[in-house]
Parts: structure tokens; C-alpha cells; sequence
């Protein structure tokens, strides 16, 4: 038996538990907020989340962790943390809540069938994604500053190129 | 050298936010960089006459506030409860049922429980009940009143400035509690004593003495026009001609600033010139009443109405008939709920009928001043227009309603009326997020600086996210508008969540598809890209 295949039936639970989890990381009046089911339009975060949890621990089970591999997943949230409350380590740290959940939920089944080396395996994929998270949580953050350059840049461009104030880069 | 965490330590990492140990009311508010805008220099107050210009910096320990900074507030807290009925009643009613409190964008972006409309609107209640109420003063915290503390003044001018003003929460509200008006209150209170943002008071000070927000001078104004008709020229081969400043005009135009000078403003101006050039209205510019848009609203009631009225008097002094105003936001909503009472009735104008078709405006009866999507849309439907939708087949658009032109006026048909006869592919946004349930821009009422970005995106995601779903759904590349501010901060808006949707003002749709008398065939949109599917015309000439 796999370890995937464990996982796999037990996702549900998991990606829930991973859920609650993440949801932790908010302050406490707003995480009744974060749990309620809305449409998507009204509680977007909320929703970005889960669907994105659900798509990084398929991401997980089937081996794809790179930023190829699950790069929207991880882009769509860490896109809404890094301009959130959350110091880089709180950012990218909910993916480690994976790691908890899926010990605290197959511990059984691992010791039983003695699975530690497999466990180990998923780990390190769950490490492995991390990384990629906080390259996208740089990205992010990098974005955030240039926005405010090119918003500047932008407003004068027009009155500059008009008159004769910009000058062509040769190549 | 910092001391290396032993990896034990490492793995006792918690990624939770650490709890205050208090409730929010002790909760002392933490300035974070990316979140506020700068204060105001002093002297763009000292060019107003607003109270203690001085250099200071919000997330400094001293705010160089006066001595008696706190009398002043509650005295002016009293005042106001006193002259709005509407303010004491909101102070008052609100039951704390929470139906707002999802509705905030800030609030769902960001996550803040102090963005929740219901507890912002607490920071000030907290206070007015300590001191305005028999059971706050008697019973203190337990009738959730308390004092007005120093930090109390800080947590006000950090909130008050993450809200924009936009209605969506008074949507929602049971008993119709507008929190912008407890914000609009609460910003008045903290210019009381010299709290503003940089951003506000320097286009204020700009408008009061300029004419814009954007302290153009007169032939800065008419040459960024010219810029714009030459090239229409080259896109078009007609040169339009406006006037400007000229007495005996039939109509007064009047648009945001922002449109005379950013792009994608300026294409919507454009667009607006072409437009105006066609039918051959009987209209003038002018370069003193140059800014439909009225940052003095994000001060206090008597800025916004001093504003205001450099557009009245120079009607009067050009001695139009009535006022034709451009695609703006919060314009209008000044227009339409405060002008009146301020300035109004403006009997020395008349009642707007529009000299092409005929039509009366009768909401306009007593301002004298029509939003051009009213205007156009009228044209449109008496088939006065020549239009060519295919031009903007290359584009997918859909349509954000602004907060104030939806919620604060009721334009929602017009600008889809338009739209839908000049492009071919037009798809609405969700319900949840569009028309009087708009979701803001996330950076209206002054707070389009750079330095709060991260403010921006957060406020901005909802809207953004419904972007999203229609760029998803359908392909949409383009997101229309009519809003200055809108044009001014989508685009970024876009860049960090919604990559590939462009921005642009709903009269640059016009300008592209209207089709002129004696124009050449037309090869460029108004941003003087090529039309797809018009390339091989361009070389065969």
C-alpha cells in the first residue's frame, strides 16, 4: 500500500483540517467570517484558500510540487497573504500545517503499516513546495514595489514622450 | 553578529499572529508601512487656512498636535452631533448585527476586524458614548464607551483612512447607517487639529487656488488638450476644436483632471472631444474650473463646498446655460447629494435640455449639471450617433460600476447602454459584485497614493477577484469605467491580481467606434495601436 493512496482517501478531512488550520493564522473575529460558505464573490479569500488547498494537496499526492507543477496554487494565495497582515514566515508558513495534519491524521495507519520512510517522502515534498512558495512570495512583494514605480512612471510618461523628454534606449 | 537559532528553537516556530491580551478597545493600533499615507506638508493647510500646519509623521511617538487637542475634537464631535441628525441617529441605532460587517472590501481583503464597517464606526461611538451619553459616562466600558485616549486619536486617523467612502456596507445595513458618513465625520474631526494625508491636502490646496487637483495652470491645461487633438488628428485626419474659457457658450464642460493628464484618462478624454466635435456642441472648457472631481469632500463639508463652488461661479461668470460633467466618481456624488444644499439652487442657470435630441434632464433640474454617460447614452438612443462597434471587436469588456455613480446617484443602465452599442462583447460581473453591490476600487476617497499600496491591493482583491471570474469566463481584457479615480488606480490594480485586463474610461469606447463626418479610415484606436484586422488597410494606403 501507498502512502498516496491513503491520502487520497483521506482528503477531504485533511484539506479541511489543513483549512482550519490556515484559517488560524487570521485574527479571531474574523475567522467565523473566513469558515462561513459563500459564494465566491463575497468571501474571496476564504474561497482562493480552500480551492487552492485542495489543488496543492493533489499537487502533493501526485508528486508535482515545483512551481510548474502547482505554481497557480500557490500564486493564487500567497498572491492574498503577502499584501496581508503576515510577516514572510507567517506567509508561507500554512504549508507546514500540512505536515501536522497528515501525521496527526495517518499516524495510525503509518504505524501499522510502516510507512516512515514514505512519510518522510511526502515531507519533503511539502518542503520542497514551501520554497517555491516563498519565491512567489518574493515575486509578490517585488511586484508591490514596482507598482509603485510604474504608477508614477505612468502618470508622466504621456507629458514627457509629448515633449521630447524621453529618450529612446539604443540598442 | 545575531545569535544563530539552534534548530530545536526553529521548529518551535508559530505562525499565528501573536495574541494582544486585550480586547480591541485597548488594542493600541501599530502603523505599518504600505498601509497609511503620508501626512500633510504644512503648507498645502497654511494655503486653505486648515488648523496646525506642521511637518509630522503618522507612525512617529509625536504628532505635534495642540495642547488642547482633545477639547477640540469633543467640541467639534459635539458640534456635529448637533447640526446632522443623521450622525447622532447613527451614533445612536446601530444595533450591532454584523450584516456589514462582511460587506467592507478592506475587511474581506484584509482580514482586520477593525475594518469591519460596525467596528470602525465603534472607534468614534466608543467616544461619543463616554462623553455624550448618560450610561457611557456613568458605567464606562461595560456600556462599551471609553476615553479619548491619544492612541484612541491614532487608531481614528489609521481606520478613517482605510475606508473609501464607498456605501457598499450602508447597502446592506438594516438601518441604512452610512458609514461613509461616520468616516466623512470622523476625517472632519482629525483636520480639526491638522491630522490629514498629504495626498488629499496637496490637491486641495491645488483646486482652491488652481482650479485642479492636479495644480495644471491654464496653458499647461491647453496644451495637454492639443496633445490630445493632434492625435486624433493623426487617428481620425479631422482636427477638432475646442474653446476654452469662452463667455456665451451654450454648456460649461467639466471633467477630472486626471483626464487631462494620465493615461488611460486622457484616451476618455479623447473621447469625450470627439465626441463633442460631431455633434457640434455649442460648449466651452475652462482652465479655472478645471476639476469635476473634489478632493476638499475628503477634508470636511466646508472644504468640499468651497470646491464646489469654483464650478458654479465660473458658469455664472462664462454665463452658460448648464453643465455638462465628465466620467467621475466622487464628482458626482457631491453633485448629486451635497451641492444643493451647499451652493445650491443654481437658478441663474437653466434646467439642462439637451440642444441635439431635445431631452430634458429633469434630475438635473436643480444642480443644472448632467453626467455624460446620461448625456451620450441619450444621444445613442435618439440615434444621433454613427457607430461602428466592430472597431472594439478586439476587446472583451466588462463594467465597473464606481461606488459613487452607482450607489450615490443611481447610474447603472447608462454607461451598459453605451457600451453595449459601441463593442460588441460586453459581459456583466457577478451580482454580488456589480451594480448598487459594487465592490470599490479600494482606493477611492483620497486614498490613490503610492506609498499605502499594499492598503490598495487589499482593498482592491474583491473587486479584482470578480475581474477574475468574468477574464475566466469569457476571455475579458478590457475593464470599463467611469471614474477618474478608477482609470487612475485599476490599472495597478490589474497588474498585481489580473494580469492582462486593461483599463479604460467608457468614452474611449465611443471615441473608437464613433464613426465621423469625413474621417479617414480609421487604422488606429485612440492609444494609437494598430485595430486588428484594419493592418493591411494601413499598408495599402
Amino acid at each position: 500500500m501507498y502512502i498516496e493512496e491513503l491520502l487520497k482517501e483521506k482528503k477531504r478531512v485533511i484539506v479541511q483540517k489543513w483549512f482550519d488550520l490556515t484559517i488560524e493564522t487570521y485574527p479571531e473575529a474574523t475567522r467565523n467570517f473566513l469558515k462561513t460558505p459563500a459564494e465566491q464573490s463575497a468571501n474571496p479569500v476564504a474561497e482562493t484558500i480552500h480551492s487552492a488547498l485542495q489543488g496543492l494537496f493533489n499537487g502533493i499526492i501526485n508528486r508535482e510540487t515545483t512551481e510548474t507543477g502547482v505554481g497557480s496554487y500557490l500564486d493564487n494565495v500567497i498572491r492574498i497573504r503577502a499584501i496581508q497582515d503576515f510577516t514572510p514566515a507567517q506567509a508561507v508558513g500554512f504549508i507546514f500545517g500540512l505536515k501536522d495534519v497528515i501525521r496527526e491524521e495517518l499516524r495510525s495507519d503509518i504505524r501499522r503499516h510502516g510507512m516512515y520512510e514514505d512519510l518522510m517522502g511526502v515531507e519533503s515534498r511539502i518542503d520542497r513546495m514551501a520554497a517555491a512558495a516563498f519565491d512567489i512570495y518574493m515575486q509578490c512583494r517585488e511586484k508591490i514595489y514596482d507598482l509603485r514605480a510604474n504608477e508614477v512612471r505612468n502618470w508622466t510618461y504621456r507629458i514627457l514622450k509629448h515633449s521630447n523628454m524621453l529618450k529612446e534606449h539604443e540598442v | 553578529m545575531a545569535k544563530l537559532p539552534k534548530p530545536e528553537e526553529l521548529s518551535k516556530i508559530d505562525y499565528k499572529p501573536p495574541r494582544t491580551g486585550c480586547t480591541w478597545r485597548e488594542t493600541p493600533v501599530q502603523f505599518k508601512e504600505g498601509m497609511y499615507c503620508f501626512g500633510s506638508r504644512p503648507k498645502y493647510l497654511e494655503e486653505v487656512g486648515f488648523p496646525n500646519p506642521r511637518e509630522w509623521k503618522p507612525n512617529e511617538e509625536d504628532w505635534k498636535l495642540p495642547e488642547n487637542w482633545k477639547d477640540i475634537i469633543l467640541d467639534g464631535l459635539k458640534e456635529r452631533l448637533e447640526k446632522y441628525r443623521s450622525f447622532r441617529l447613527f451614533m445612536d441605532i446601530c444595533v450591532r448585527c454584523g450584516a456589514c460587517a462582511d460587506k467592507c472590501h478592506f475587511f474581506i481583503g484584509s482580514g482586520d476586524p477593525k475594518n469591519m464597517p460596525v467596528l470602525r464606526a465603534e472607534l468614534i461611538r466608543s467616544v461619543y458614548r463616554k462623553y455624550f451619553t448618560p450610561a457611557g459616562k456613568i458605567f464606562g466600558q461595560w456600556a462599551g464607551a471609553r476615553e479619548l485616549t491619544y492612541d484612541v486619536l491614532k487608531e481614528w486617523w489609521y481606520y478613517f483612512y482605510q475606508c473609501t467612502e464607498c456605501r457598499r456596507c450602508s447597502v446592506f445595513c438594516p438601518y441604512g447607517i452610512d458609514q461613509a458618513e461616520i468616516t466623512m465625520i470622523g476625517r472632519e474631526l482629525l483636520n480639526l487639529i491638522g491630522c490629514n494625508t498629504d495626498w488629499i491636502a496637496g490637491p486641495v490646496a491645488n483646486c482652491y487656488r488652481k482650479g485642479n487637483h492636479l495644480g495644471l495652470e491654464p496653458h499647461a491645461i491647453v496644451s495637454n488638450l492639443e496633445y490630445m487633438i493632434d492625435d486624433i488628428e493623426e487617428i481620425t485626419g479631422i482636427r477638432v476644436e475646442p474653446s476654452f474659457n469662452r463667455k456665451g457658450a451654450e454648456i460649461l464642460f467639466v471633467t477630472p483632471s486626471g483626464d487631462l493628464f494620465g493615461d488611460p484618462g486622457t484616451y476618455t478624454c479623447m473621447g469625450y472631444l470627439m465626441l463633442l466635435h460631431e455633434i457640434g456642441l455649442d460648449y466651452t472648457w475652462s482652465t479655472y474650473a478645471s476639476e469635476g472631481g473634489n478632493f476638499g469632500f475628503f477634508t470636511s463639508m466646508e472644504m468640499a463646498k468651497r470646491l464646489n463652488y469654483k464650478i458654479y461661479a465660473e458658469a455664472k461668470r462664462l454665463g452658460v446655460k448648464w453643465i455638462l460633467g465628465g466620467e467621475c466618481g466622487h464628482m458626482w456624488r457631491v453633485v448629486h447629494q451635497f451641492m444643493d444644499t451647499w451652493n445650491g439652487p443654481a437658478d441663474f442657470l437653466e434646467e439642462p435640455v439637451s440642444p441635439i435630441t431635445g431631452t430634458k434632464f429633469e434630475n438635473a433640474k436643480t444642480t443644472k449639471m448632467v453626467h455624460i454617460a446620461e448625456f451620450t447614452a441619450d444621444l445613442i438612443k435618439n440615434g444621433k450617433l454613427k457607430l461602428d462597434p466592430s472597431r472594439n471587436d478586439h476587446l472583451k469588456v466588462t463594467f465597473h460600476d464606481s461606488c459613487n455613480t452607482s450607489r450615490g446617484m443611481g447610474i447603472l443602465e447608462e454607461p451598459r447602454y453605451i457600451i453595449k452599442h459601441v463593442c460588441n462583447n460586453f459581459y456583466d460581473m457577478s451580482k454580488n459584485a456589480s451594480r448598487e453591490k459594487t465592490f470599490c476600487c479600494g482606493s477611492g476617497s483620497g486614498l490613490n497614493a503610492g506609498e499605502n499600496m499594499e492598503l490598495r491591493m487589499r482593498g482592491g482583491f474583491p473587486r479584482a477577484n470578480a475581474v477574475k471570474e468574468v477574464k475566466e469566463q469569457h476571455g475579458v481584457n478590457m475593464l470599463a469605467n467611469i471614474c477618474a479615480i478608477d482609470r487612475a488606480v485599476l490599472p495597478t490594480l490589474m497588474d498585481y491580481w489580473v494580469p492582462g485586463v486593461s483599463v479604460c474610461g467608457t468614452h474611449e469606447l465611443v471615441g473608437n467606434a464613433l464613426v465621423m463626418k469625413g474621417e479617414k479610415k480609421r487604422t488606429m484606436d485612440l492609444r494609437l495601436e494598430t485595430l486588428p484586422g484594419m493592418e493591411d488597410s494601413e499598408e495599402e494606403e
